[in-house]
């Protein structure tokens, strides 16, 4: 095939993807591949002697949460004993922001891509400051962390079934053009959320849970976060495995190295060290203890949200550092590493064209011009939380090793 | 002197923004030397060969700039290339906070322009290839002003675009006039009915002058670069472009202008002609003046326009040996025999100019004559420099060694005007040539300059007031350059005042 | 087959110096300037690997511009 053609499909296929946000249920239930002791992580596959300290933080939490150790040493002792079987969350359609831990007891949004029949899953949103995804084990987060996944959780599970499931992608299609990237900056897109489950949580729940499930999303920010996240995902691995195929399906960070993953490149990651994130840090933090770039959220990217769609979100430079002109030159920046458009995320202020779509890696190595992720920036030390936020890129040699695979395997396939 | 070098990575510039920078940082106090290159193999050797090369600018790949500054002190180098990075963040920033976006590649630029129909090229000859290959592929046609493009490049390029019917002007192609449109090193003539092809930037610039001064115009001008009629590419777009300017509408004679070509490709060229159905004018600079069919040869760039222009005209040409006899007497007159015996140092900035007056002075005055014409234009003098048809210094620093050689008694010039050229030529060189005089006049002996101007009433210059400026500093202005020449040939050898001069009466 | 764009007015798009898409906007004409780069940041061998993926342009040939 044509890789114009195979690029076209991935478009489509793309473009007719769906993401609905239609249960709650626990790990082991609806992940494949799911086994005990398995741990999920963000990004491609590391070692436990590679992950960072934020991450390493998250798995001693969740391994107490799920009574495989009773205290922080004994889960670092059956990590360093190779007793966790741990594995990318992509690896199984499941997917997370920051360190991305999941295990099976935890309990995991679905959300759908009802037009190519595929599930992917990922975390529940905890808040900001001390929590889990960025390395917090204390008592209060292990307290929130039973709360969300025994008594939130099924409460969420049942007003979605009332609901008939929530549809996300409508969702950041408004978001998008009322100054939301969908990455940093949901301010939009989670009231917009909240206003289509409130009624649904009233209904199912009594009166007191339904307040305190409502105050806690609102009060959360980002917790549309994690349901975007994996309709990108869906959306993008129903477009994956496209022979001759050059467009990106994926990015993903897990603190150690940046990889992405490429539709006619299969399953293959091509990663490097992760960089350091240039932002704004937050009162009494600076580069000295920031983390390098960590999580799955650059998904957002992947499909044309986040920094890509900054131009219709100008506000973020507020958050991530910049002018709102440099806003508008960064979309305008990444058009010319993108094969198309989004139809579904137009951006009023470039009179609706449809945010840049499609990463091309051929397009990147040419041009030198990488994908700009917007970000937060993670503590290096577990437990503290986000510090600032800025921007980064991913890696030139992801796109390098990748286009070197790519005519390799049309080489050999000729 | 310390010689200080630092590579920046992935800092491309173009030439031009180098060279202007590099221009600036010279002349601060204690700097001897500023050489800013990308780090291509080409600039590697050149910096090689000039004795600048380190380890630091060895180790630079394509995409990094290499910095090297020669100054007295630490202090002066550090402080150099503190200006320089300073002057290249500030040109990046002018040039990213511009309004309009600049798209990065050839494609993104289609999508702002769809209906896009030529792309002009001035990158660095390696990267040549690609990109016109790619325009080729999309349906357009090229400009491609870039030189040091491989030969088998431009071979290549042009057996593609003629397959698909489509112009490959160049590569070291400086000018071109497409709808009245001039591209390049053009100058502002009327639209007419004369078609050139052109082997040559200048002698498409001169010719394009030389009839609208005679009140006609071009319909379109069509540059082949200066390899498009040797043996190797065989003088393919030569071929295209006559066969294209024959069947326009609104073209009603050729002018093809070139140096002599290999005879083989003479051949094909002569049969062509004689296939074409309209009426040609041949300059091949050297050849004898014939006609042959429909096509008349002739031996200078002016003669070329006359010629055209009196066969629009229908009128017979008359030939002669100078164009405007009342201009060169004026100058050679009062000269008595200041000059004679002395050799002629011709300064040209446009090459075919220059080679156009070793033809003549051959010709007047025997293979053996003690006369030098440089092409400044050429690669021995534009390494890392301008070419002086944009930057004057390198022919002001000729002429003022001129004036302390004894041998020299006339200094013969060219001044080309249009767009791209310098804003006001005539200046320097006036200024250049009233010290030269200075110092020969100290030293006891007369200098004499004479010049042409090649340009028009409406470029941006303003012709007039070139000229005045030139007559100003005492430098006799003709006509054309072979009138400049002939002036220049008379001045150092009177027995040819009789022979032309009278013949002009 | 001759080059249509004796016919049409240039629209032209420039890869290099600055100045000549200066000149061409200063005399009226469409003239888009690329800010021009080295592709695959120079390096020869990631270039070649890029002209060898390229897609084949997306616009038909017209009858002007077929191969004989």
């Amino acid at each position: 095939m044509s890789i114009r053609t195979a690029n076209q499909e991935c478009l489509r296929r793309i473009d007719e993807g769906g993401a609905a946000w239609v249960d709650v249920r626990p790990a082991r239930e609806v992940i494949p591949g799911m086994e005990e002791y398995t741990v999920l992580h963000a990004g491609p596959p590391v070692a436990w002697s590679d992950m960072c300290g934020p991450m390493r933080g998250a798995i001693i939490g969740a391994s107490m949460f799920e009574g495989w150790a009773k205290a922080p040493e004994e889960a670092i002792a059956l990590a360093e004993r190779g007793r966790l079987r741990f594995d990318s969350g992509h690896h199984h359609r499941a997917i997370g922001p920051m360190s991305g831990i999941i295990t099976p007891s935890m309990q995991v949004n679905v959300v759908r891509n009802e037009p190519f029949g595929l599930d992917t899953h990922a975390t529940l949103y905890m808040g900001i400051g001390k929590v889990l995804r960025h390395g917090a084990y204390d008592e209060t987060v292990m307290a929130k962390l039973r709360w969300m996944n025994h008594e939130l959780a099924p409460m969420l599970a049942a007003a979605l079934r009332e609901a008939g499931g929530i549809d996300i992608k409508a969702i950041v299609a408004q978001a998008v053009q009322m100054g939301d990237e969908m990455h940093n900056r949901n301010k939009a897109s989670n009231p917009l959320l909240l206003v289509k489950l409130a009624p649904h949580l009233v209904s199912v729940a009594d009166r007191a849970d339904a307040i305190r499930a409502i105050k806690f999303i609102d009060e959360a920010g980002h917790f549309v976060l994690n349901m975007v996240m994996a309709g990108c995902k869906g959306i993008l691995d129903a477009a994956s495995g496209i022979a001759d195929c050059t467009i990106v399906t994926a990015i993903a960070r897990n603190g150690h190295e940046t990889g992405i993953r490429v539709s006619g490149l299969g399953d293959r990651w091509f990663t490097a060290p992760a960089p350091m994130i240039e932002g704004v840090y937050f009162p009494g933090f600076g580069p000295q203890d920031a983390n390098p770039d960590l999580g799955d959220s650059a998904i957002t990217e992947t499909i044309g949200l986040g920094s890509l769609a900054m131009a219709g979100a100008p506000a973020v430079v507020e958050y991530v550092g910049g002018t709102p002109q440099f806003a508008l030159e960064t979309t305008m920046k990444m058009f010319e590493i993108t094969a198309g458009e989004n139809k579904a995320f137009k951006l009023p202020a470039l009179n609706f064209r449809g945010t840049p779509l499609g990463i091309d890696i051929r397009k990147v190595v040419q041009t030198g011009i990488t994908p700009v992720i917007n970000t937060g920036i993670a503590c290096r030390r577990p437990g503290v939380g986000q510090i600032g936020a800025g921007l980064t890129a991913v890696p030139l040699a992801c796109f390098e090793q990748a286009l070197e695979a790519f005519a390799a395997q049309r080489a050999a396939t000729a | 002197m310390k010689l200080y070098t630092e590579v920046l990575a992935s800092c491309y510039q173009d030439s031009v923004i180098l060279m202007r920078i590099s221009g600036q940082v010279r002349q601060h106090p204690g700097v001897r030397e500023v050489a800013l290159f990308m780090g291509t193999p080409a600039n590697q050797a050149l910096l090689q060969q000039a004795g600048l090369a380190t380890d630091a600018a060895r180790g630079a790949g394509p995409n990094d700039l290499i910095v090297t500054v020669q100054a007295e002190g630490d202090e002066q180098a550090v402080a150099a290339v503190a200006a320089i990075r300073e002057m290249l963040q500030a040109t990046r920033k002018a040039v990213e906070s511009a309004a309009e976006f600049r798209p990065r590649t050839l494609d993104s630029a289609l999508r702002q322009l769809p209906d896009a129909n030529l792309v002009s090229i001035s990158l660095p000859g390696a990267y040549v290839r690609a990109e016109a290959m790619s325009a080729l592929r999309r349906n357009l046609n090229l400009f491609i002003f870039s030189d040091n493009v491989p030969l088998e490049d431009e071979i290549a390029l042009k057996q593609e675009a003629i397959a698909r019917g489509l112009f490959c002007m160049g590569p070291d192609q400086g000018t071109a006039y497409l709808g009245g449109v001039g591209i390049g090193f053009a100058n502002l003539v009327g639209r007419g009915r004369i078609g050139c092809v052109s082997a040559s930037g200048t002698g498409l610039q001169t010719v394009a002058c030389r009839l609208d001064a005679l009140g006609e115009g071009i319909s379109h001008g069509i540059g082949v670069g200066g390899r498009d009629l040797s043996q190797a590419v065989g003088g393919a777009m030569t071929l295209f472009a006559l066969d294209a300017l024959a069947a326009d509408p609104g073209t009603e004679a050729i002018v093809l202008v070139s140096k002599p070509p290999h005879p083989s490709v003479l051949a094909r060229i002569e049969a062509k002609l004689d296939a074409l159905r309209k009426p040609a004018i041949v300059c091949c600079i050297g050849t004898p003046s014939r006609v042959t069919g429909r096509t008349v040869w002739v031996e200078t760039l002016a003669q070329a326009a006359d010629a055209a222009a009196a066969l629009l005209a229908g009128r017979p040409l008359v030939p002669g040996v100078l164009s405007d006899a009342g201009a060169v007497r004026a100058v050679v007159a009062p000269a008595g025999g200041a000059a004679a015996d002395r050799a002629i140092l011709g300064l040209y900035t446009g090459g075919t100019l220059a080679y156009e007056a070793g033809h003549l002075l051959r010709s007047a005055c025997g293979a053996d004559h003690p006369h030098r014409i440089l092409d400044l234009g050429d690669d021995e003098y534009t390494v890392g420099r301008p070419h002086p048809m944009i930057d004057p210094a390198v022919r002001t620093d000729k002429i003022l060694e001129a004036a302390r050689d004894p041998r020299v008694g006339v200094l013969l010039v060219d001044l080309v005007l249009g767009q791209g050229a310098h804003e006001n030529p005539a200046e320097p060189l006036a200024d250049a040539v009233r010290q030269a005089r200075e110092i020969a006049s100290r030293q006891g002996r007369r200098l004499a300059c004479v010049a042409s101007i090649v340009g028009t009433a409406r470029d941006p210059q303003d012709l007039a007031a070139q000229r005045a400026t030139l007559q100003a500093a005492g430098i006799g202005v003709l006509a054309t350059n072979p009138d400049a020449v002939r002036c220049a040939a008379m001045l150092v050898r009177p027995t040819l005042r009789r022979q032309w001069l009278t013949e002009e009466a | 087959m001759q080059p249509t764009v004796l016919q049409d007015p240039p629209r032209v798009i420039n890869l290099g110096l600055a100045s000549f898409a200066a000149d061409l906007r200063a005399q009226g004409v469409a003239v888009v300037d690329v800010d021009w780069r080295p592709p695959a940041g120079g390096n020869p061998r990631l270039a070649a690997l890029l002209a060898q993926l390229e897609d084949e342009p997306e616009t038909p040939q017209t009858t002007e511009g077929s191969r004989k």
